[in-house]
């Protein structure tokens, strides 16, 4: 067995740990990471600076591309403020009620992670479609669910629910009920109480579970394109494009606009890492 | 007392709406699409759906799916184990770093995850002539499908096992250290018992996302019936075809796996809540 030894001690845990297999894991750990995640990374980003920087923002910011930004984010930034609206008020139905259903539905949430998003995207557009369930008494109001940019908002609320409902749940359960109690002592009224005490108290968890939502609606492809109507310029979604411009053997617009997504999620991903972070420490403080 | 509960909680009435506002939001974006599944699945009887499912395109997306889980599941496991153990059983440099590159493949869009790797096994990507002069075929063939799946599967296991081996620390380990026992034996009979629950639930979910993939598998797939085509393509393929029946039979499937992961999920939360609790469920 591989028994791991660092040569230099570190800074700020004095202790050495004495358990064997760290040179093991972290080579298989690094391999893994390097071969699967690394690499590929690598190769986008090289194939996009060797496109040339004209090249590159022509293929990136065409003025399809442009639209197509503006309709993943826009849906993107749409499903999550209704999934924070709602998903807290599913949180909160969870953890503060008891009711009948309360445990099946606390376990139909999670729905969106388990199925298939190409399952749901063919789910999405019967339901909501002018012959669905919903879509044929909305038609008769005049309303179009499906095949324009309201469809996509539908697919990614689909999709993002359970990003707030399980980040606010966890803070929503934790959370001292005695703040509440002297609010009322003192005559608060509960709506009084819900914004002062409540809501500042879980903004931080809705806001990550909002991102979260967020940063998942800008990539998701499977569940939107069936409902989406894909029309360039009007209900085309940026992956969809990458994958109209592969299926045209155009690489090189494919990768431009592929990177101007991936970067968009890293950020996202840091501000987010960042957020919690500080979010921690805040509590441990 | 009543009047201080009555206090910090909502009427009757209240409650009551705000449940019901909640069951139907829930409804509408989850459950309605879910029993249209098996609604559109059956809607022709159970022979037209059985022979869908029985039809040699179909068996072979399914044989396909169930291979590919096969293969990259357990990969993910092992390799999730050892970066969990890697993480909480020792200090290094670069540990935090280490963690976010874990969380990465979460928020890339899986259509960009399949790029990449056509990007460096596709025919102009940059193993792309070597690989052809070797007669090795990744990208539109079942090596790329495994490795789109292993990227977007890529932080299940080890984002459930990290907290949770954090949480637990590393005293019965060393204690097990001390008393002489070997690396090997000390996780098989020390750490595993302690975080099987959370192995299991991470797997669990890492095979639904595997048999589920749909986007990055898409772009490296091909689309070449009958053989590269997984249970989710071979959805989408029917689908476009206006072959509607056909398609949700398949659909049905994929959703009734989901359907079985949740029971599975919903049961280990319950069970061992308390295990699952450090990942934060």
């Amino acid at each position: 067995m591989a028994t791991a030894s660092l040569p230099i001690s570190r800074k700020g845990r004095g202790r050495h740990s004495p358990l064997p297999g760290l040179a093991l894991t972290l080579t298989v750990t690094i391999l893994w990471l390097t071969v699967l995640l690394l690499l590929p990374l690598v190769a986008l980003f090289i194939k996009s600076l060797t496109l040339g920087p004209a090249h590159f923002v022509e293929a990136a910011f065409s003025r399809r591309a442009i639209a197509s930004y503006e309709l993943s984010f826009g849906a993107a930034l749409v499903a999550a403020a209704v999934n924070a609206v709602f998903g807290l008020l599913v949180a909160w139905v969870l953890v503060r009620y008891r009711f009948p259903g309360r445990r099946l539905l606390g376990a139909v949430v999670d729905l969106p992670f388990a199925l298939p998003t190409a399952v749901a995207g063919i789910a999405l557009t019967a339901v909501y479609a002018n012959t669905g369930w919903v879509g044929k008494p909305a038609s008769v109001l005049g309303l179009q669910l499906a095949y324009n940019p309201v469809g996509v908002v539908i697919a990614l609320t689909f999709i993002g629910l359970p990003f707030v409902v399980r980040t606010v749940e966890p803070v929503l359960a934790d959370m001292g009920r005695g703040l509440e109690e002297a609010a009322a002592t003192l005559g608060a009224r509960r709506w009084i109480i819900f914004r002062r005490v409540i809501l500042p108290e879980i903004f931080p968890a809705l806001v990550t579970g909002f991102a979260l939502a967020f940063a998942r609606g800008v990539g998701e492809y499977g569940s939107v394109i069936f409902i989406a109507g894909n029309m360039p310029f009007k209900s085309e979604i940026s992956p969809l494009l990458i994958v109209t411009k592969l299926e045209e053997y155009d690489y090189a617009g494919a990768t431009a606009i592929a990177t101007v997504l991936l970067l968009a999620s890293l950020i996202l991903l840091l501000l987010i890492n960042a957020w919690q972070g500080r979010e921690l420490r805040r509590r441990s403080a | 007392m009543s009047a201080k509960n009555k206090a910090i909680t909502e009427g009757l009435a209240t409650k009551a709406i705000l449940i019901l506002v909640a069951v139907v939001y829930v409804a509408l974006i989850l459950l309605l699409p879910l029993a249209s599944v098996f609604s559109e699945a059956f809607r022709h009887g159970w022979r037209a759906f059985k022979e869908a499912i029985v039809e040699p395109d179909a068996l072979a997306a399914i044989k396909l799916t169930l291979t590919v889980a096969a293969i990259s599941v357990p990969i993910n496991m092992v390799c999730g184990v050892a970066a969990a153990w890697a993480i909480t059983k020792h200090d290094f440099r670069g540990k935090q770093l280490l963690i976010s590159l874990i969380d990465v493949p979460f928020s890339i869009s899986p259509v960009v995850a399949g790029l990449m790797y056509l990007l460096l096994f596709g025919a102009q990507g940059w193993f792309g002539a070597w690989l052809s002069a070797h007669d090795i075929q990744i990208a539109f063939a079942k090596p790329g499908i495994v490795l789109a799946t292993l990227i977007v599967t890529l932080p299940f296991v080890a984002r459930e096992l990290i907290p949770l081996m954090q949480a637990q620390g590393r005293e019965e380990e060393e204690a097990a250290l001390t008393l002489g026992a070997p690396g090997w034996r000390i996780f098989l009979w020390v750490t595993l018992p302690n975080i099987r629950w959370g192995l299991l639930y991470g797997v669990l979910l890492t095979n639904a996302r595997a048999m589920g993939e749909f986007g990055a598998v898409s772009v490296i797939s091909g689309h070449i019936r009958g053989e590269t085509d997984t249970m989710p393509l071979q959805v989408e393929v029917l689908y476009n075809e206006y072959n509607f029946a056909a398609a949700f039979a398949v659909a049905s499937l994929l959703a009734g796996l989901a359907l079985v992961t949740l029971v599975v999920k919903t049961l280990l939360e319950w069970r061992h809540g308390d295990q699952l609790a450090a990942a934060g469920h």
